[in-house]
């Protein structure tokens, strides 16, 4: 039910900022919730340096994983090289539900679940970026919403005889036996895990140019399918 | 065992068994012939082997016992990669459960549903498999001819010796030398395959030889990803490349090969190298089985990859007249598990499902600096159709330009696991 309740924030993250810079959220309030939930890894500030997560001074309009000096996870620094950049949606989003965006961040954190609390946050983090009032949003694709779509696609039951056929479509680039040279392993992942990912690609908040097209075409039955063929892969 | 025999054969209703449920009863298991080793072949009779779980007998008949792929082997033109690493072996194919046979296919009998081989062997197949690659149209470049100018001004466009071949002649051109190459009409293998040797030929010279020239004679008005190598060889290259096209007389191009010179639209030019890539058809026995038409390729069933001309042929990758994929190996391996879902289908009363087609050509243009472009694709009465479609962008940083080809390197080593296990 967790992930039933991060993919909710996910869809939120979508559709809930139409492009208004102002009134995010209480930057008050989002200082609580930053000290909280945030300040054991991370520092924000003009003076703030790594800790165990990257500084999060000025992270609006940042290229994912592009801190030089702080050492980010393979995941990360490809969804960076592929071009997600942390706008109020994709943080938004990354902040619901880390490994959702970024399947391998080192990010060990749960999400936050709740809208208000993230939407406070966001405000207290952009009060450290420059020019708040220019803040890059996202692309106007990332709005696009899946109306059909609802937290019972986790529920779905997928055919894994019709997932063996579609995954041999994956396995042209992603290695059957997990092997990872240069694009990502797929296998043995938790279904859920996967059916959110492949949404997230599909409502093109991933940035991979293949990977939105792959998904794109590809149904809730036929996404869950997948999942449960790959999930019994080892 | 001998009594059940006997008991079985002893009795009308068993008799009769036999005639109405062969592969019950232990006669031969339903056979399947693939011809060619490659991104179509190799993965049709490894899908077919592995998903049928030993209910059908498959034979992949291949005439090179350690493969080279055409794909990638620009990128050892370049000095990027090794030739042995574009060779692969067939050893995984058995455990898999596939007959390797090394030898030609000659004769098709598609009456008799037979293939006869070089080496004198029959095959019989209940289902033949055609992925025989291209081959070249004799001819269609004026003054060279594959069996007697391919040493001298090589193709390359079948990888192994040639592509050896063509990158020592690279290396050996005198300084500030002219490099030619006559690119193909369409259709062709891997569309931008020749634009992407000719960024891998000018990183080589540019280290080399700085001075050489290199001449681009194209019968096409336009190419892959045009925006993207133009760009990439100004940056990288200068002036190094000069692109002709059938405005300049690139359509009219005749070739000297004694006497190493190449006549553009009457005007004769000395080269020091020069690679023809000839226009292209079906591999030769896709026309001996008579599943061609007058283009000199063979049209399939776009949801099935089935022959038009036999119900009991499949024809894949660069061979096949399909409508909108490029001639590619990500293709024909995206035709293969199409094609071995319904071969299945149809002999083992496996599920099928809707087709879906896919494809992806990335090109390196320098060092750390790739682009790519794809399409997904679905069937329709007509053609295989292109549904969506991407290509990387000019201007594009040089992080995602690096990703892209480490990519590139990826999905070589997933596509040839996809291959040859």
């Amino acid at each position: 039910m967790r992930k039933g309740r991060s993919l909710f924030g996910l869809l939120f993250a979508l559709g809930a900022f139409p492009g208004a810079a102002e009134e995010i959220g209480d930057a008050d309030h989002g200082g609580g919730v930053f000290n909280k939930e945030c300040a054991a890894c991370h520092r924000i500030g003009p003076e703030a340096q790594h800790r165990v997560g990257p500084r999060l001074t000025g992270i609006f309009g940042r290229r994912a994983g592009s801190e030089e000096d702080f050492s980010y996870s393979k995941s990360m620094a490809r969804m960076g090289a592929d071009g997600l950049t942390w706008t109020l949606e994709t943080l938004d989003a990354y902040i619901a539900n880390p490994k959702a965006l970024v399947s391998g961040t080192k990010m060990n954190y749960r999400g936050l679940a709740s809208d208000a609390d993230r939407a406070d946050l966001m405000a207290f983090l952009r009060e450290f970026s420059d020019e708040p009032q220019n803040i890059p949003e996202a692309e106007p694709t990332a709005l696009k919403t899946n109306p059909d779509l609802s937290p019972e696609v986790l529920a779905i039951k997928g055919d894994p005889a019709y997932g063996e056929y579609l995954a041999s479509e994956c396995q042209t680039c992603h290695q059957a036996d997990g092997s990872d040279q240069g694009i990502p392993s797929i296998i043995a992942w938790p279904p859920e895990d996967f059916v959110i990912a492949m949404h997230a690609y599909k409502q093109k908040l991933r940035p991979h140019p293949v990977m939105q097209m792959m998904a794109g075409r590809l149904n809730e039955e036929e996404i869950a399918a997948l999942a449960a063929y790959f999930a019994t892969l080892e | 065992m001998k009594l059940n025999r006997r008991l079985f054969l002893g009795t009308g209703i068993a008799a009769s068994a036999l005639l109405t449920a062969p592969t019950v009863w232990g006669q031969a298991k339903p056979k399947v012939v693939v011809i060619g080793g490659g991104a179509g072949g190799a993965t049709a009779a490894r899908y077919l082997a592995k998903d049928s779980q030993g209910a059908l007998e498959v034979t992949l008949v291949e005439a090179n016992p350690i493969y080279t792929t055409c794909f990638f082997s620009n990128l050892y033109l370049g000095g990027f990669r090794e030739f042995e690493s574009l060779q692969h072996g067939y050893d995984k194919m058995a455990g898999a459960g596939v007959t390797v046979i090394n030898d030609i296919a000659t004769a098709v009998d598609r009456a008799a549903k037979t293939v006869t081989l070089a080496g004198g062997q029959v095959l019989p197949y209940d289902r033949l498999v055609l992925s025989p690659g291209i081959d070249f149209k004799d001819g269609s470049v004026p003054g060279w001819s594959v069996d007697t100018h391919a040493e001298i001004m090589p193709h390359a466009y079948k990888a192994g010796p040639q592509t050896q071949l063509l990158k020592k002649m690279v290396e050996e051109m005198p300084e500030g030398g002219t490099f030619a190459m006559v690119a193909p009409p369409n259709p062709y293998r891997c569309p931008p395959g020749p634009y992407e040797r000719i960024s891998m030929i000018a990183h080589v010279l540019k280290g080399k030889n700085p001075t050489a020239k290199i001449l681009v004679l194209d019968p096409k008005d336009k190419f892959s990803k045009q925006a993207l190598f133009e760009d990439g060889w100004q940056r990288h290259y200068g002036t190094m490349v000069e692109w002709i096209g059938p405005d300049f007389g690139g359509g009219a191009v005749e070739v000297r090969p004694d006497t190493m010179e190449v006549v553009i639209d009457g005007e004769a030019t000395k080269v020091d190298c020069c690679n023809v890539i000839p226009g292209q058809m079906a591999g030769k026995i896709a026309a001996l089985a008579g599943v061609t038409d007058d283009s000199g390729w063979a049209p399939v069933d776009p949801a099935t990859m089935k022959s038009k001309m036999d119900e009991n042929v499949w024809v894949l990758g660069d061979s096949s007249a399909q409508g909108d994929m490029p001639k590619s190996g990500f293709s024909a391996n995206s035709q293969a598990k199409v094609a071995s879902m319904t071969i299945r289908g149809e002999l083992t009363g496996s599920k099928t499902f809707p087709a879906k087609y896919s494809n992806t050509c990335w090109s390196l243009l320098a060092p750390d600096d790739g682009v790519k472009v794809g399409a997904s694709y679905e069937s329709t009465p007509e053609k295989i159709a292109s549904v969506e479609s991407f290509v990387s962008e000019v201007g594009e940083d040089a992080a995602l330009r690096k990703a892209t080809y480490e990519e590139s390197l990826g999905w070589y080593a997933g596509i040839t696991a996809d291959m040859f296990g």
